[in-house]
């Protein structure tokens, strides 16, 4: 990991950085009516590493990842993924929304949820065969889901829903994850579930980009961190960006300084 | 005679009209699961509302043409512009204003609808009108109904189909969850306008038999039936589409044996019967099922509590609980327990506490998630853990000194 890539205090990466990065956002800028929720903020993926972006409610963090990944229309801004522009890249990203965007009641199996991630291989017409069958299933055995694959979803607990997306993500079998609150209200088992997955993807080389509610995890399960309250306010490692002063600007005071003191940091 | 028009035994006419009726049954069906599961059934009753001034223009304009006015595939396809025309108007209102989407619907289809009658009454003033048969459009009418008629019926209804086929596997990525369908590639607008002109070429094919007021009911009912039956889109997709079929076929039959009766509201009234059914009687879903199954769990309920009471020796006030343990032998009248009550009783309380330590104990995390109240210990952990948890809780002190 290159120190240049920590764009902290407006260093811009260098050509070769931003050509190398698994996602490169410039001037990103989303509005709903009048108001930005997003407002010019670039933002470089380091390759390899897991980051997590950070910001209070409304902070415009899942609107980032929607924008970026073209959900979201934006009004301004500029998106490659590993230098190339989206379009022609999608099939390296895997997307995890928010569990809470969808209707749990839908009429669909857990297993045919993991096979939605095959989309793009099996296209309009193509039958599903045996070996997208166990594709699936191995994707719901890293995640403990075997059992479930035949349930119909509206009868799994949070936790197990959000195993499920980490599962159709896993199918996707691509270079970049990006996971938009997984650990919200998830119970502490399928927390542990979540992290051992992500982390054995970083070990395969693959890069992690999470929205991230819990500051007392940041510093257990990512390398970077990207601090943003509609502007961005610090992007790098956490040693050098996830510190009480930047908090302290993310979170506009919100945060009582004893809730950052238990964060328990290292000042820089 | 009935019967006769129900296997189609009263002649060729009436027999084309059945099968295509039919057709255009299966896939209304198939194309509704789509437009419910997007949760935008509604829109089809302004798309549907949206036909009556093409209708009533194209008729206009090919009478003054010197055509035939009453040349269904004309009308049809004034039908389809100016339905088309509503549903860019729902869609505008939607997107581009504070309206919501009902209140879009409302408009565009009294506004429409509206238009459309006005133009009814100046054809009737037209002396080159002929409108007979205009009113069909209404609450549909099969009677009468000519040989290619039938056939533009039976061929659209076919052609939709099998685009409904191959799109399924995109509509139904949307209409789960448009964001991930987005992030992998699918253009959701595009995905969207296409279920939408799906349910307007079901509507336009279907005005004539169905009648534009009730159309909306052959796209919704079908699917909101199948849903009771089945926990997956494709088996939703075909069970919709066997009920609007058949709900479509016995409604084109009666209707032949009784040309006065609308073909529109016998179809409908057929759909519902079907509804009524699955909604009584539906396994896991059905009325009947769920109030079984919320019964049973209500007695599972107080008889984990009475056991607890008697085991703690209090009273026991609740008249529905001490009934039950006195009909499965565990209590007297009096509310005192008997001997197998006092042994169930005992169970039911160890029970409690060893539960107290599984959820206490980190260790056995994922068991204590299963934890609800009522669940005997034995069916989530093995003996051996059981085993261990009594050894934590320590067996009975003997009482002697």
């Amino acid at each position: 990991m290159s120190l240049e890539l920590a764009a902290n205090d407006g260093v811009i990466p260098t050509g070769h950085a931003l050509a190398q990065s698994p996602l490169a956002v410039r001037g990103m800028t989303v509005s709903y009516g009048q108001t930005p929720v997003v407002f010019s903020v670039d933002m470089t993926v380091a390759e390899g590493a897991m980051t997590a972006i950070i910001g209070p409610n409304g902070a415009g963090k899942s609107t980032l990842l929607k924008a970026a990944l073209g959900i979201v229309k934006p009004l301004a801004g500029q998106v490659s993924v590993f230098g190339k522009p989206l379009a022609g890249e999608r099939h390296r990203i895997a997307y995890v929304p928010q569990r809470a965007s969808v209707d749990w009641d839908f009429p669909t199996r857990v297993i045919d949820v993991v096979l939605m991630g095959l989309y793009r291989e099996l296209g309009l017409l193509r039958r599903i065969r045996g070996q997208h069958r166990a594709k699936a299933m191995a994707c719901l055995e890293r995640v403990g889901m075997v059992d479930f694959a035949d349930r119909q979803i509206g009868q799994l607990s949070g936790g197990q829903q959000q195993r499920v997306f980490l599962a159709r993500a896993l199918a996707q079998e691509a270079d970049l994850y990006l996971l938009d609150e997984p650990f919200a209200g998830v119970d502490a088992a399928t927390e542990k579930a979540i992290i051992d997955v992500l982390k054995s993807l970083k070990k395969d080389g693959k890069t992690v980009v999470a929205v991230h509610h819990d500051l007392a995890t940041v510093a257990d399960y990512f390398d970077r961190v990207f601090l943003i309250n509609t502007r961005k306010i610090a992007e790098g490692t956490v040693a050098e960006a996830f510190t009480p002063e930047n908090l302290d600007r993310t979170y506009g005071g919100r945060l009582a300084t004893g809730q950052i003191d238990q964060l328990d940091l290292v000042a820089v | 005679m009935l019967w006769d028009a129900l296997t189609l035994q009263l002649g060729y006419n009436a027999t084309l009209v059945t099968i295509g009726a039919a057709l255009l049954g299966v896939s209304a069906g198939v194309t509704g699961t789509f437009l419910y599961l997007r949760k935008r059934a509604l829109v089809s009753d302004a798309i549907s509302h949206a036909t009556l001034p093409g209708v009533a223009l194209a008729f206009i304009v090919m009478v003054v043409l010197g055509a035939d006015g009453r040349s269904l595939p004309g009308l049809l396809l004034g039908a389809a512009v100016s339905s088309w025309i509503g549903l860019l108007c729902v869609n505008w209102l939607t997107a581009r204003t504070r309206l919501a989407e009902d209140a879009a619907i409302g408009a565009v289809l009294s506004v429409f609808f509206g238009f459309g009658i006005v133009l009814l009454t100046v054809i009737q003033t037209m002396t080159a009108g002929r409108a007979a048969g205009l009113e069909g459009f209404l609450l549909g009418s099969t009677a009468g109904m000519l040989f290619n008629d039938a056939v533009v019926i039976a061929v659209g209804g076919a052609v939709t189909l099998a685009l409904v086929v191959a799109l399924r596997r995109p509509m139904g990525l949307v209409a789960f969850d448009p964001e991930f369908a987005a992030s992998s590639g699918v253009n959701v607008r595009r995905i969207d306008l296409a279920i939408m002109g799906l349910a307007l070429a079901v509507t336009v094919v279907g005005l004539k038999v169905v009648g534009l007021v009730l159309i909306v009911a052959m796209l919704i009912i079908p699917p909101v039936t199948a849903r009771f039956w089945t926990d997956r889109t494709d088996k939703m997709a075909m069970i919709s589409g066997i009920c609007g079929g058949a709900a479509a076929w016995v409604g084109a039959a009666v209707s032949a044996t009784a040309p006065s009766l609308p073909t529109g509201p016998i179809i409908v009234l057929t759909s519902f019967a079907l509804f009524a059914l699955s909604l009584l009687l539906a396994p896991n879903r059905g009325l009947l099922a769920v109030g079984v199954r919320h019964r049973r769990f209500q007695r599972r309920v107080h008889m984990r509590q009475g056991l607890l009471a008697l085991a703690q020796g209090q009273p026991i006030f609740e008249r529905f609980t001490l009934t039950l343990l006195r009909r499965a032998g565990l209590a007297h009248a009096d509310g005192v327990a008997t001997d197998d009550g006092k042994a169930r009783a005992a169970k039911a309380l160890r029970d409690e506490t060893r539960w107290q330590v599984v959820r206490a104990d980190q260790a056995f995390e994922s068991a204590a998630a299963l934890y609800d109240g009522l669940r005997d210990i034995e069916t989530v952990l093995t003996n051996d853990q059981i085993a261990e948890i009594d050894r934590r809780i320590g067996s009975p002190k003997g009482v002697a000194t």
